[in-house]
């Protein structure tokens, strides 16, 4: 069964809403034993780098995650911050990430914007996928989905990119390494295409 | 490409859904959560709901409410009225709203957006003005308490204190235009936009998707919010909720 990982970062009934009108199971789970039924693992993410990994550390889940993932290779999907958290650190804090993808986590350059808004990136934007791949499959590109985010993901490995997205440069969208998937949209917040993803990665 | 949004911004008044006229007479419109239901099914951009009563009854955000809303929307709420404190706005954003949007706390205690920008991150701070036009010679003035209280700020200087603070977004909210449906202030909308690099949205005075192309044709990436344009329909606005189809979206963004 999905596990849905809560630690206190948001958006936990709306993913489970999705997963409730698409009939897929999914709980949602607070503590490191309640994810030994796990299957699939999903960290949402609404907030900052630091006190998102302070949680995960002071609740014992960030053992737990690192077992499940980098041993039993039970997949996961990080979304917004979730997403950075996979990274190895981040400009925005001080903490490590979990490390589970090569990359760095950066602010958003905005030295070379010729418009206004700059930061954050706000809104609906489009996406283009790197590779074919089953998460992807059946999405409207162009709609694509809708980003609320300052920093952005640095993969250090190019095939780590699943998609990309332009807001003054191009950056990683998606990213993904084995077993582990990053999006830093939020599908659970993205109508239709949002509720496409979601699908898809119960189907993976 | 990043595009322009479009959002309707619903007013909460007893439980129910409002909308105004110069923040003045509020005629029911029905119930939030049906609203939300078909604001889904029209895949709406994002949604900013408004409780005008919780400041003024000098009472906290009803937090089942927003919990029940944020569950509801498959598209991103941002919730403001009442919200005073960093407690607030961490509870908020943990029941599943993607943004927090402050008003009079802002205006009481700027630094008290650097403080919840630091609890839940820059990009889900979003600053309220409501403002009105005063005195002889039209000045631009923030008030508050819907539009009953004058700050004496000037909303350009404030936008610009607010995005020092770390804002993630400035609403400006025209009480002249509120429900008159025609027409965006364009002179103030470009006064905001000209003075920060924040994220703007402009609200008030909507009444037809022309007024929302000529604004987004002037200002590109924008926020444009709507009340009366997406609750009502027709000259003898009846009660219907609606939202331009995509297809039609896109005609407008070419």
């Amino acid at each position: 069964m999905i596990a849905i990982v809560n630690y206190g970062s948001g958006n936990i009934q709306a993913i489970g809403n999705i997963f409730k009108r698409s009939n897929i199971d999914f709980f949602v789970a607070e503590a490191p034993e309640q994810l030994e039924q796990a299957t699939k693992l999903i960290l949402p993410g609404v907030g900052a780098f630091d006190k998102t990994m302070q949680q995960l550390i002071d609740s014992g889940l960030k053992e737990k995650l690192d077992d499940l993932v980098l041993h039993r290779k039970v997949p996961v999907l990080g979304i917004c911050v979730g997403m950075q958290i996979l990274g190895k650190d981040s400009e925005e804090g001080q903490l490590n990430g979990l490390g589970w993808i090569d990359g760095h986590v950066k602010k958003i350059d905005v030295s070379k914007f010729t418009h206004k808004p700059h930061v954050p990136h706000m809104g609906w934007n489009s996406v283009k996928p790197l590779h074919q791949h089953p998460l992807m499959e059946g999405i409207d590109l162009n709609q694509g989905f809708y980003f609320l985010h300052t920093y952005f993901f640095s993969c250090n490995k190019k095939e780590n990119i699943l998609c990309t997205t332009e807001y003054g440069n191009e950056f990683a969208s998606g990213v993904y390494s084995n077993n582990v998937y990053g999006m830093q949209f939020h599908p659970e917040k993205s109508h239709s295409n949002g509720i496409q993803l979601l699908e898809n990665f119960a189907k993976l | 490409m990043l595009r322009p949004r479009i959002i309707p911004c619903l007013l909460v008044h007893k439980k129910g859904l409002v909308k105004t006229i110069n923040f003045k007479n509020p005629k029911y419109v029905g119930d939030p959560i049906n609203a939300v239901k078909i604001f889904n099914e029209k895949e709406v951009d994002e949604l900013i709901v408004l409780d005008m009563d919780a400041t003024v009854d000098g009472r906290e955000p009803d937090f089942t409410m927003i919990k029940n809303l944020a569950a509801e929307c498959r598209m991103p709420l941002c919730y403001g009225g009442g919200v005073k404190s960093v407690d607030h706005a961490k509870k908020i954003i943990n029941l599943g709203a993607e943004k927090v949007a402050i008003s009079s706390a802002a205006i009481e205690n700027p630094s008290l957006v650097a403080a919840i920008a630091e609890a839940v991150g820059k990009q889900s701070v979003i600053a309220v003005l409501d403002v009105k036009k005063k005195g002889l010679f039209g000045k631009y003035e923030v008030f508050i308490h819907n539009g009953t209280k004058a700050t004496g700020k000037d909303p350009r200087e404030f936008a610009i204190e607010l995005e020092r603070q770390g804002v993630g977004e400035i609403v400006i909210n025209s009480i002249d235009q509120d429900g008159v449906m025609k027409g965006f202030d364009l002179k103030l909308t470009e006064l905001i936009r000209e003075a920060v690099n924040v994220p703007i949205t402009t609200l008030g005075g909507a009444g037809s998707l022309a007024d929302l192309k000529h604004i987004i044709d002037k200002f590109g990436i924008i926020g444009v919010a709507a009340g009366s344009l997406f609750v009502f329909k027709g000259i003898y606005k009846a009660v219907l909720i609606n939202y331009p189809k995509r297809e039609e979206i896109n005609t407008m963004l070419k």
